[in-house]
């Protein structure tokens, strides 16, 4: 089966790079359709430009990225995106932030007006889903950090992409709050099947997430290794305390701080 | 001390009536002739007694700077969105547009004259060239600031650059747009009155050129004052709009 994000001994340089120096180098990674991959390595090891390598944002120097069976040479349209930073934009309504990509992608943007309260109600169910029931009339500024950043996911995930692709979504959160989103993307995925590419620093988090880990090396970033995280689904926030979850944690600390230490 | 509401909303008046209240003390208790400095009862007098003259002229120095002003808020806008929307036109049109900020506008005022004559053209072009710039600055900085997290969410989704600007630049830019028209509607009036003080035969502006010609200082002083208010007025209808068009910018920068 090909894989669904197929990205093939890919060579990036920013065009803005003043040494000329490769983002990434030799970078070879695949994710199956419906699998949630997390991407974890040293900072600056090039995991943001993967993420806009596989949405089309950037175009490799060399090798070629596929997503859902295309090599990619556009955006790709079928991501929904959220970062560290919720960005949601302090003049809209929750529920207008949210609503936002469809006023962008097709065949939401010109079927929206038309079609506004399926959309509202589609919204709706999405915030409920993620726990900020009722909330879609406030402002952003009115919403805690946590909630801000479930309402990004939220308008990550409007238009139904096929691929959602996570940047440190939750590394500006208190522990707690962060744990309480682990189980919402979790229960998102379970519900609706999409693939998932989650960069992170936190090895818990990727651990307790994904199907599949890549550690990536330090600038210029390649995989160095890569482990399947086989632990059944669904998953309970318990299970990061037993060995066998620490032991994966472990491992994958063990090829960071080599990673680190080969820079 | 703490400061109360109330305190806050008297404070201007106090110290307004406070100032003039010095002035008018000054004058009586030095006797100073009303030739170097009127007391403010002299030019209340005065203003009272021109008060048809004043008028007439105000109302021309109003709709001068009014269209002057639109003019720049129209232009400012549309080139703001092209500044803050490309950094090639940004980085080849700065040094030009700081060059031309850069000159006096009433140094422009004869040219003015030359290719339009006297009348109500200069004023208005006075107007509108002294006060384009905060607002085409301010436009672009507002644009051209949106957080790339941002421009990436809708980028991935296919969106293009005018989708961009109109869906998040433009908006983002409106405190900035809001806060430059505070300093474009003053300055617009400062080229309204220069622009009548060499250019025309009305407005407070030429009312003022004559006065002074004539030795009429009780005049002067009162065009001066009715200048004053005349600005006051304008910048707090400005002020206005800006509070009730963008409050979402004053209240996020609260709550965070």
């Amino acid at each position: 089966m090909p894989a669904f994000v197929d990205i093939h001994d890919v060579t990036h340089v920013y065009a803005r790079a003043e040494d000329g120096a490769p983002a990434v180098q030799g970078l070879d990674l695949r994710v199956q359709e419906g699998e949630f991959a997390a991407i974890v390595g040293p900072s600056g090891c090039g995991k943001s430009t993967l993420m806009k390598l596989a949405t089309g944002l950037q175009f490799p120097k060399q090798g070629t990225v596929i997503v859902d069976g295309q090599q990619v040479g556009a955006p790709v349209k079928l991501a929904g995106m959220a970062f560290q930073n919720p960005t949601m934009l302090p003049w809209r309504t929750t529920l207008d932030n949210i609503l936002l990509p469809l006023e962008i992608v097709e065949p939401h943007r010109s079927r929206l007006k038309r079609h506004k309260a399926e959309y509202v109600a589609k919204a709706q169910a999405l915030l409920a889903q993620v726990g900020l029931r009722g909330q879609g009339e406030k402002f952003p500024w009115q919403l805690s950090g946590g909630m801000q950043q479930r309402a990004s996911l939220c308008r990550a995930l409007i238009h139904e992409p096929k691929l959602l692709m996570l940047d440190e979504p939750f590394g500006a959160l208190d522990a707690f709050t962060r744990e309480e989103l682990w189980c919402v993307i979790r229960d998102l995925h379970a519900a609706q099947k999409f693939t998932v590419i989650l960069v992170t620093h936190d090895l818990r988090e990727a651990t307790f997430l994904a199907d599949r880990i890549f550690c990536m090396s330090a600038r210029p970033g390649r995989i160095v290794a890569e482990r399947e995280v086989s632990f059944p689904r669904p998953r309970d926030l318990e299970i990061t305390y037993t060995p066998e979850f620490s032991a994966v944690v472990h491992d994958l600390r063990g090829h960071i701080a080599h990673a680190r230490s080969a820079a | 001390m703490t400061v109360t509401k109330r305190s806050l909303m008297l404070a201007p008046w106090i110290f307004t009536i406070g100032f003039f209240a010095l002035w008018e003390i000054v004058c009586r208790v030095f006797g100073v002739s009303s030739f170097v400095l009127p007391a403010p009862s002299t030019i209340l007098a005065a203003i009272w007694e021109y008060r048809s003259q004043l008028t007439y002229h105000a109302f021309f120095t109003l709709w001068m700077t009014l269209a002057g002003f639109g003019l720049a808020v129209v232009f400012g806008l549309l080139l703001g969105m092209m500044l803050g929307s490309s950094r090639l036109i940004n980085a080849g049109t700065y040094p030009l547009l700081v060059g031309f900020n850069s000159i006096p506008k009433v140094a422009v005022v004869p040219i003015l004259v030359f290719w339009f004559g006297v009348g109500w053209v200069p004023p208005v072009m006075t107007a509108f060239l002294i006060s384009f710039f905060p607002i085409v600055v301010n436009v672009a900085t507002g644009i051209s600031t949106v957080e790339p997290e941002m421009e990436d969410v809708l980028r991935a989704l296919g969106a293009s650059k005018r989708d961009i600007v109109m869906k998040v630049g433009l908006p983002r830019a409106m405190p900035y747009f809001f806060g430059s028209l505070k300093v474009a509607i003053t300055l617009a009036y400062v080229g309204s009155v220069i622009g009548e003080q060499n250019a025309s035969n009305v407005g407070i502006g030429n009312l003022l050129t004559r006065a002074s010609a004539a030795f009429e200082v009780p005049l002067v002083w009162a065009a001066l004052v009715v200048l004053a208010i005349l600005g006051v007025i304008m910048y707090a209808i400005t002020a206005a709009i800006e509070q009730s068009m963008t409050g979402w910018a004053q209240r996020s920068q609260m709550a965070a």
